[in-house]
């Protein structure tokens, strides 16, 4: 009832025919964040909500407002109770129905563009994943609005901070568009807690639109370690590892050694030392760590774009005049292959 | 079967290798006397174009085109040096174009050149959006396949792996699609002397955005461009045990 009545009291103040105008900055101010609201996109994978997912409802709490949650999926209203708990959000959207299990953008992007007209929202969020990233800009073009991508900082309703040109330029945007469609980098918006709320859960409208896309089969890498995207400490291994039987003997060991999730330069992954999704950098994932360790890695501008923000960058390297020792906190020059192994060592202790 | 009429879109950027500089107004990176070249990702795009050819796909033409000032002209020689058939360059002096433009202005070109396949590069490396060939894809209502490491095309169906969070995923579309291109998907090749003189003959059709009528009112205005906080390395250690205790030191152990 409530929210309803906030629907139509939002409706009513956009129009500026219908209502004065609130002139002193103050209260307008305090009226804006009244006004906002922000749909905030979530992925769920096989019944499982995707915490990293959650950083839409972090960056949208940071805008103030009413925050919604989205889920689709198959058998989808657990995980919609499930993120009815998170922290921050008021009300979750549902829809239950298989043919968006794989997020494919075709049916998908419709099925958004329904619930956000429907929810008269003024910002969506979503997290730049792959599922983001695929997704959202077509969901802009249907409601044609210029998207705002891999924002990692907001100065207002309608201004947004991101990194261009692999992290070299900071930019920070000015929108009128509306709704304002914005993916945001997850490392920059740390999901807060995903306990003590208590959201009303809610099914949306399922325009059902057809797909022309045919989901065949997906190969993930299945890892123990914890995710790369999000874990407290990263290590990481470049060219200097030679090959794939290096790599395996020399990384791994060193990252369990500190839980830490494994990574690899563009290098490495080129030269089938690591998996591609392991890859760190401009075309790979970014990543803010606490602790990012690295080893055989020159430090090109593309990688130095995905581990920058790391709390602290650790880095051993042969080549004394390697540009990662301009950014790391602690640099040793000297044979990865004698070095990586004694922290390891050392580090069991 | 139909045949591929392909469209293959590139943007001339700042040179991957050069380390882009804000100018002193703090409104842009600095881009006169920088080395510009072909966005990467749009190397491959026109690369896989070719290869389908080459893997005798039913390809009856490549169109390489690109939005932009005059020197972009340059990019699409390249492009056609590396197997391009032709190409449109829609010159723009002015503005940097917006990808919600671009795909207005892309959607228009499908139309009047009869395209069923475009290959773009999933993003470009200046302003790192990743939008253009998404938004393509909604304007039209067709299939896309976003940063295919794999294209297999038989008859009108094309099977595309791409590389998603944690691993690959295998799709599977008719035509008409819209692909975006991911690093793994291929090796570009380097256009060779012969024929880049034969690039020189292949037809490029300029044209303006009057052409096309449409708004491209940029919908996002820069406030600022600034450097990014500089990080000061913190200097050297001797040895593994020097390592060990500054890690301490710094709290990340």
């Amino acid at each position: 009832m409530f929210s309803a009545a906030r629907q139509t009291a939002l409706r009513q103040a956009r129009s500026p025919c219908l209502r004065p105008r609130v002139t002193s900055p103050l209260s307008r101010d305090v009226a804006l964040a009244r006004l906002l609201s922000t749909l905030a996109v979530l992925e769920q994978r096989e019944g499982e909500l995707n915490m990293s997912s959650l950083a839409a409802v972090s960056a949208a709490m940071k805008l103030g407002g009413s925050i919604t949650g989205f889920v689709a999926g198959s058998n989808v209203k657990a995980v919609a109770e499930e993120a009815a708990k998170v922290e921050g959000l008021e009300k979750v959207i549902y829809v239950d129905n298989a043919s968006y299990d794989k997020g494919l953008p075709e049916n998908f992007a419709p099925l958004l563009v329904e619930n956000i007209k429907k929810g008269g929202f003024t910002h969506v969020f979503a997290g730049h994943s792959a599922f983001g990233k695929n997704l959202m800009p077509r969901v802009a073009a249907l409601l044609d609005v210029q998207q705002i991508s891999d924002i990692t900082n907001i100065e207002s309703e309608d201004t947004f901070v991101r990194p261009i040109y692999a992290g070299n330029a900071i930019l920070t945007v000015q929108t009128d568009d509306s709704p304002k469609v914005v993916t945001v980098r997850g490392t920059a918006f740390p999901s807060g807690a995903a306990e003590g709320g208590s959201a009303s859960v809610e099914e949306g409208v399922d325009p059902k639109a057809e797909c022309p896309t045919e989901w065949i089969s997906e190969d993930l890498a299945t890892s123990d370690r914890p995710d790369l995207a999000t874990a407290e400490k990263v290590v990481s291994g470049g060219r200097g590892l030679k090959s794939k039987e290096e790599f395996d003997r020399i990384m791994p060991p060193l990252a369990d050694a500190l839980g830490a999730a494994i990574g690899a330069s563009r290098a490495a992954v080129d030269s089938g030392f690591a998996d591609n999704s392991l890859q760190v950098g401009q075309t790979g994932k970014n990543v803010a760590p606490q602790l990012y360790l690295c080893a055989g890695i020159s430090g090109a501008i593309q990688h130095l774009a995905g581990m920058k923000d790391s709390k602290v960058i650790a880095a051993i390297n042969k080549d004394a005049d390697a540009p990662i020792f301009q950014v790391a906190d602690v640099g040793l020059v000297g044979d990865l292959f004698e070095k990586v192994p004694e922290l390891t060592e050392k580090l069991k202790q | 079967m139909s045949g591929l009429r392909i469209l293959v879109p590139v943007k001339r950027v700042i040179d991957y290798a050069v380390k882009p500089r804000v100018n002193k107004a703090q409104t842009a990176v600095e881009t006169t006397g920088v080395k510009h070249s072909m966005n990467p990702f749009d190397e491959l795009s026109i690369e896989e174009a070719v290869r389908m050819r080459e893997r005798k796909a039913p390809v009856e033409d490549i169109l390489a085109f690109s939005a932009g000032p005059t020197k972009s002209q340059d990019i699409l020689r390249t492009a056609m040096a590396m197997g391009a058939d032709r190409a449109l360059h829609i010159v723009e002096e002015k503005t940097e174009l917006e990808p919600l433009s671009v795909a207005k202005l892309l959607k228009k070109v499908v139309e009047d050149e009869n395209r069923n396949l475009v290959i773009l590069g999933k993003q470009s490396i200046d302003d790192d959006a990743n939008q253009t060939g998404q938004m393509l894809a909604g304007l039209l209502g067709w299939a896309q396949a976003t940063q295919a490491s794999k294209v297999e095309v038989e008859g009108d169906t094309c099977t595309v792996t791409r590389e998603v969070d944690g691993g690959v995923e295998t799709l599977r579309a008719k035509l008409p699609m819209v692909i975006t291109t991911d690093l793994r998907l291929n090796e570009p090749r380097y256009a060779s002397l012969p024929n880049i003189m034969k690039a020189k003959k292949k037809p490029l059709v300029k044209k303006t955005m009057e052409d096309y009528g449409i708004d491209l009112t940029k919908r996002l205005k820069t406030v600022k461009v600034m450097e990014p906080p500089p990080r000061q390395g913190g200097g050297k250690v001797e040895d593994v045990d020097g390592m060990i205790s500054k890690l301490k030191e710094l709290g990340a152990l």
